[in-house]
């Protein structure tokens, strides 16, 4: 297809790389404000829309899953080439997502338990954010992101501003919507204390302390709560998993994850390409 | 109990005027406050916590509840009794009433060229507080300083802290984290409220002393079936507030507190108490006086305007962003900023101290960190460095 060059909105792509599609699909979820925003912007290529692509260079890139094949670290320089803006969306694309676990396994150990002929596939033995291999203009954490955040950020690249996405801790959502702090009421285990917000204190809010979903936030003491919650009872295995699920790899989780003795990334392996069955 | 009561239209009551109120007397100025227009709030259990909430009656009262409360723990359990207010106050504060967690200063409208622009004011109903702290008012009291008594008086917390009336309820039964009387902000009140409150229990039975503290307040009891105040209750009143005096075990040394802060910016402490301090912010939500805020615009895809105002705090990064970073990056220049504007600065800026002793940021610290602890660390280090020097 034809661009229209007398259109002369700015262009939106959305690329998926290792992912669950549910940070893309939050970008459908903003029902009430989807068609103002597909009035503002030209949605150039966004393939859980349509099936339409239209070349790029685009204005915006949103960037969706995290470099876990040859093919993809090759594929995300040329999305960046073709990008003005290149922001990265959920805990995949910003810290490596669930995947990342496998950097600290053997190389091909999950590949192995999952599928039938692992020596079909052509992986890296890591997953890592898009950030270790381009320039990211932008990261919007979250798994999945929140979808008034996507909004926000989308709004205010088209306005060229700086988008209001506070990197604080969940327990400021917590407090402002009165959910009472499950840690020293119930003594749960909930890394809201060194968790970004955006998702609006949400697991709190129903009794179920923080699983991180959204990444460190920006001074995360993370040693400091893992005492409190060792004095709590927690377990250091129980502790460790809690920092080792989404954000497994953002920095600050993984060095309290390996301080409270899980395995350290890269134990027996270099992070060259490998066939995963290897 | 009501037969020594004459009809409450013959009634004259003032200000400075005390009287006895039964249980059931509560319940009815609940009600009359509320026919007389006001949104009544007060204390609420809810989610396992003693929490502002609306009251349709004084059955909304913890009735019956206690709490228990030490650094980083809380916890409430039902003694099946009659006391409404024997419990110290919760992770909510009144704050929140007249200084909500996000409010909209603007909205602009895009016509054109051209902007249109709604700053109004919301109109609310007024309202009225029913078991308010004493550390409550006195908090209330600085956050008037702050935001309607300088020299820009914040509109919308005018518009709601002026018209509301408060009925405060003195303390009982102060928690392990209470230190109000080191600042003078409790546990009894002297002025400041509409009606003062002292819950009585004993041989004459459960009922309130009330002192009325204006002449709104007079209207709203001579409404309410009541009796005189007797000396009986008066001298039961100073009884029970000595004990909460000397049941409250935590103190803060306020004698030279705001000079030894300011000269131990440098103490190795700051960097002790950073290694435990979480910078997640809870000490400054929960605080009634913690006033800061983040002003951001922000725009949607049609091109409006809104400007919104939310709860910040010096714990955040973001907080002291200037052109190139923060100024307080780490988290030992973020503490040291907070306690000592709360402490010693404060008074510079605002002719009081910035604590009223509540112990809320004692309690909701999600590890426990102790405000009067971290007082006296900086004071027996002072003292150490001092003795250092002269020798």
């Amino acid at each position: 297809m034809t661009p229209d060059t007398r259109d002369s909105r700015p262009t939106l792509a959305v690329w998926k790389f290792a992912s669950c599609d549910g940070c893309q699909l939050s970008l459908l979820d903003c029902e009430d404000e989807l068609l103002a925003l597909a009035g503002a912007v030209r949605i150039a290529h966004f393939t859980e829309m349509s099936r339409t692509s239209l070349p790029g260079p685009y204005d915006i890139s949103l960037v969706e899953g995290s470099i876990t094949t040859p093919d993809d670290a090759l594929r995300i320089q040329e999305v960046r080439a073709s990008s003005r803006h290149l922001v990265t969306i959920g805990a995949c694309a910003t810290a490596g997502g669930v995947q990342g676990l496998r950097n600290f396994a053997a190389s091909g150990e999950y590949a192995g338990l999952v599928y039938a002929h692992p020596e079909y596939l052509r992986t890296l033995d890591t997953s890592t954010p898009i950030s270790a291999h381009v320039k990211v203009d932008f990261e919007l954490h979250g798994c999945p992101i929140d979808r008034g955040q996507l909004l926000e950020v989308l709004t205010a690249f088209l306005a060229g501003r700086r988008p209001v996405v506070p990197g604080h801790s969940v327990c400021q959502e917590c407090k402002s919507r009165g959910t009472v702090c499950l840690v020293v009421r119930d003594a749960t285990s909930c890394l809201g204390p060194v968790t970004r917000s955006g998702c609006g204190a949400l697991c709190p809010s129903l009794g179920r302390g923080c699983f991180g979903c959204f990444g460190p936030s920006d001074s995360a003491n993370t040693a400091s709560l893992s005492r409190q919650l060792a004095e709590h009872g927690a377990s250091d295995l129980e502790l460790a998993r809690l920092f080792r699920t989404f954000n497994a790899n953002a920095p600050e989780f993984l060095h309290q994850s390996v301080a409270l003795g899980a395995a350290s990334p890269g134990r027996d392996r270099t992070t060259s390409e490998s066939g995963a069955g290897s | 109990m009501s037969t020594t009561t004459p009809p409450p239209s013959e009634v004259s009551l003032r200000r400075g005027d005390v009287v006895r109120l039964w249980p059931e007397g509560l319940d009815g100025l609940i009600g009359v406050l509320r026919d007389m227009g006001y949104d009544v709030k007060g204390p609420t259990v809810r989610d396992g916590a003693i929490v502002p909430g609306r009251l349709d009656g004084a059955h909304d009262l913890p009735v019956g509840w206690r709490d228990e409360q030490s650094p980083g723990r809380y916890a409430v359990h039902w003694a099946n009794d009659e006391l409404a207010f024997s419990w110290a106050v919760g992770p909510g504060s009144w704050k929140a009433e007249f200084f909500p967690a996000a409010q909209v200063q603007w909205h602009a409208e895009r016509h054109g060229d051209t902007y249109r622009f709604n700053e109004s004011v919301e109109s609310l109903r007024p309202l009225a507080i029913v078991g308010a702290r004493p550390c409550e008012l006195a908090a209330l009291d600085v956050l008037d300083r702050v935001l309607r008594d300088g020299a820009l008086p914040d509109p919308r917390y005018v518009a709601r802290r002026d018209g509301a009336f408060v009925v405060v309820v003195e303390c009982a039964r102060p928690a392990s984290t209470c230190f109000c009387s080191s600042m003078g902000a409790g546990p009894g009140i002297e002025g400041g409220f509409d009606l003062a409150l002292t819950e009585l229990s004993d041989a004459d039975g459960h009922r309130y002393l009330v002192r009325i503290g204006s002449e709104r307040g007079a209207l709203a009891i001579a409404r309410v079936d009541h009796e005189q105040g007797l000396d009986v209750d008066r001298a039961a009143r100073v009884i029970q507030l000595d004990a909460s005096v000397v049941g409250m075990t935590r103190q803060l040394e306020t004698d030279g507190l705001a000079e030894l802060l300011v000269r131990n910016q440098e103490n190795p402490r700051w960097l002790d108490v950073a290694e435990r301090c979480l910078s997640c912010a809870n000490c400054t939500l929960v605080c009634p006086t913690c006033f800061c805020s983040d002003v951001h615009d922000t725009t949607d895809v049609t091109g409006a305007v809104t400007r919104n105002r939310t709860w910040s705090s010096c714990f955040d990064l973001d907080h002291s962003f200037l052109h190139g970073g923060p100024v307080r990056a780490s988290s030992s220049s973020r503490y040291r900023q907070w306690m000592t504007h709360k402490l010693s600065t404060w008074w510079d800026q605002f002719d009081t101290s910035g604590c009223v002793g509540c112990g809320r940021c004692i309690t909701w610290c999600p590890v426990g960190i102790d405000i009067t602890d971290e007082a006296k660390a900086i004071g027996r280090s002072d003292r150490a460095l001092a003795v250092g020097r002269s020798r």
